[in-house]
């Protein structure tokens, strides 16, 4: 399975929706996912990867972590997999 | 002062899942100490407890409360609903901003801090779930209660081990028989059987292999147990405004300190305790009719708390009724004494004294009516609930029929 489908399915399920109701440009808001399940999500994010992804739940905006969108995340995840599995 | 009266009760624990389950066991004065199954249990040298079994948590809460829910918030949950469900009362408006959740517990997510040791020593991982620390905190249980029924009043968790839930319980009846609030909910909750729980108290010696037998000249230890017991205390006038059935009246309470010793009990101490709840009840030490123990079953605990009713009852203390209820759902440790109230409330409600379990030979240390083995059908007016913690902190109830 490739990153972009992964990530969407963890979002998809943190948020208990089907993964096709899941588009590219939604916002972690609009699918439902409060500061709670996205701190739930970056840690299934960490698991399913086995990399670390530096976000500060304290400031989400301003983390280095780009979450405005699901591209945007899965943007972020790609390049962490590059770097921290080269 | 307010009159305070029990109007709600839900439990869970080894011997059932509700109080009508529990009481049928006491009154039956079966078990519910059996083998203990979990992940590592031959690593332990003690594997009997009082297991709360057939409890399916996923079938109760959905996915984002399970990664919420310690075991104890889990039993706190399912034994607060039994409990207020049956009180009636809707928490909306003026009752809602002053009724709170007063529990205790003496370990809290003990399992949850277990899985999660576990995972970073034993399995060498880096990382937890991100919940851990809301999951395992002391206070989740009350939290979560309150989330759930809209309790928005004084709200907290009393951590005294083995007496966490007298002392939880004071506090609420204190709150409720001052005016302070027309209603709280109350009692208590543990869930220490796991690999990690077992294992450190096996580090005591105090533990059984093979059954808890208070009061009998051949006990030999105590045996944990788990599970919650829950209850709604409200003021007396509110409750018979609303036509409420009423299971029992508070009348008094008193807690004491031994200090003296982290671990060995104080006869002083705890004969203060039950002094105190008699006298702040305003009745004689006659009128007391049934004593539900602490009796743990351990040597020092049953001869210690013998001598303390027979100094705090003076004559009396050959006619009372004693019985400790830990011989058949074992040691809630900071949930027992909430469970022990219900064995109070069939006393006074039922006329039905719950007995003492395993009782197999007379010790001259403990020599009061310890109801042995068979209950006992008796018309009780003021029972009397003991809890005497490791580090010498006492807590006693008082309860009259209504």
């Amino acid at each position: 399975m490739d990153i972009k489908n992964k990530v969407i399915e963890i979002i998809a399920d943190q948020a208990m929706i089907e993964p096709s109701d899941v588009t590219m440009e939604s916002t972690l808001e609009e699918i439902g996912i409060d500061s709670l399940g996205l701190v739930e999500s970056i840690f299934a994010i960490e698991e399913a990867f086995d990399i670390q992804v530096p976000f500060n739940a304290n400031e989400p905006e301003k983390s280095e972590f780009d979450i405005s969108s699901v591209a945007a995340i899965v943007r972020g995840i790609e390049k962490l997999v590059a770097e921290q599995h080269a | 002062m307010k009159r305070v009266v029990i109007t709600g009760a839900g439990t869970i624990n080894a011997l059932g899942h509700s109080v009508s389950e529990t009481l049928e066991a006491m009154r039956e004065g079966r078990c519910g100490i059996g083998a203990l199954e979990f992940r590592d249990v031959e690593r332990l040298s003690i594997s009997i407890g009082g297991q709360v079994k057939g409890f399916e948590a996923e079938a109760q809460f959905n996915r984002q409360q399970m990664a919420l829910y310690d075991r104890f918030t889990q039993f706190t949950l399912f034994a607060a609903r039994e409990a207020i469900t049956q009180s009636g009362l809707e928490f909306i408006g003026e009752l809602a901003a002053k009724a709170g959740v007063v529990l205790g517990t003496a370990g809290g997510g003990v399992s949850t801090w277990d899985d999660n040791y576990r995972a970073v020593y034993e399995e060498g991982k880096n990382r937890v779930h991100p919940f851990v620390v809301p999951k395992l905190m002391n206070n989740a249980a009350a939290s979560h209660v309150s989330m759930e029924y809209n309790l928005k009043g004084p709200s907290f968790t009393v951590s005294t081990a083995c007496a966490s839930s007298n002392h939880a319980m004071a506090q609420a009846f204190q709150m409720v028989r001052s005016g302070m609030t027309p209603a709280m909910v109350t009692g208590g909750s543990e869930s220490m059987l796991c690999f990690g729980g077992v294992k450190a108290w096996e580090g005591l010696r105090v533990m059984s292999k093979d059954a808890c037998r208070p009061f009998s000249a051949n006990r030999n230890g105590m045996v944990q147990g788990e599970g919650a017991g829950i209850f709604v205390f409200e003021e007396m006038e509110h409750a018979k405004k609303r036509g409420a059935e009423i299971l029992a009246e508070v009348i008094g309470f008193a807690m004491s300190s031994d200090a003296a010793d982290i671990v060995m009990p104080s006869k002083q101490g705890a004969a203060r305790a039950i002094s105190g709840a008699i006298a702040d009840a305003r009745i004689n030490p006659e009128e007391v009719g049934y004593i539900n123990a602490h009796g743990t079953g351990t040597a020092a605990n049953d001869k210690t708390e013998c001598s303390a009713v027979a100094d705090a009852l003076g004559p009396h203390a050959d006619r009372v009724m004693i019985s400790s209820t830990k011989s058949m759902h074992g040691h809630l440790i900071g949930g027992t004494g909430a469970v022990e109230l219900l064995a109070c409330i069939m006393a006074l409600r039922d006329g039905i004294v719950a007995p003492t379990i395993g009782y197999e030979e007379p010790d001259p240390e403990c020599a009061l009516d310890v109801v042995p083995n068979e209950a006992r059908e008796a018309s009780v007016e003021v029972a009397l609930s003991n809890a005497f913690a490791f580090g010498g902190l006492n807590a006693v109830m008082a309860l009259r029929k209504v």
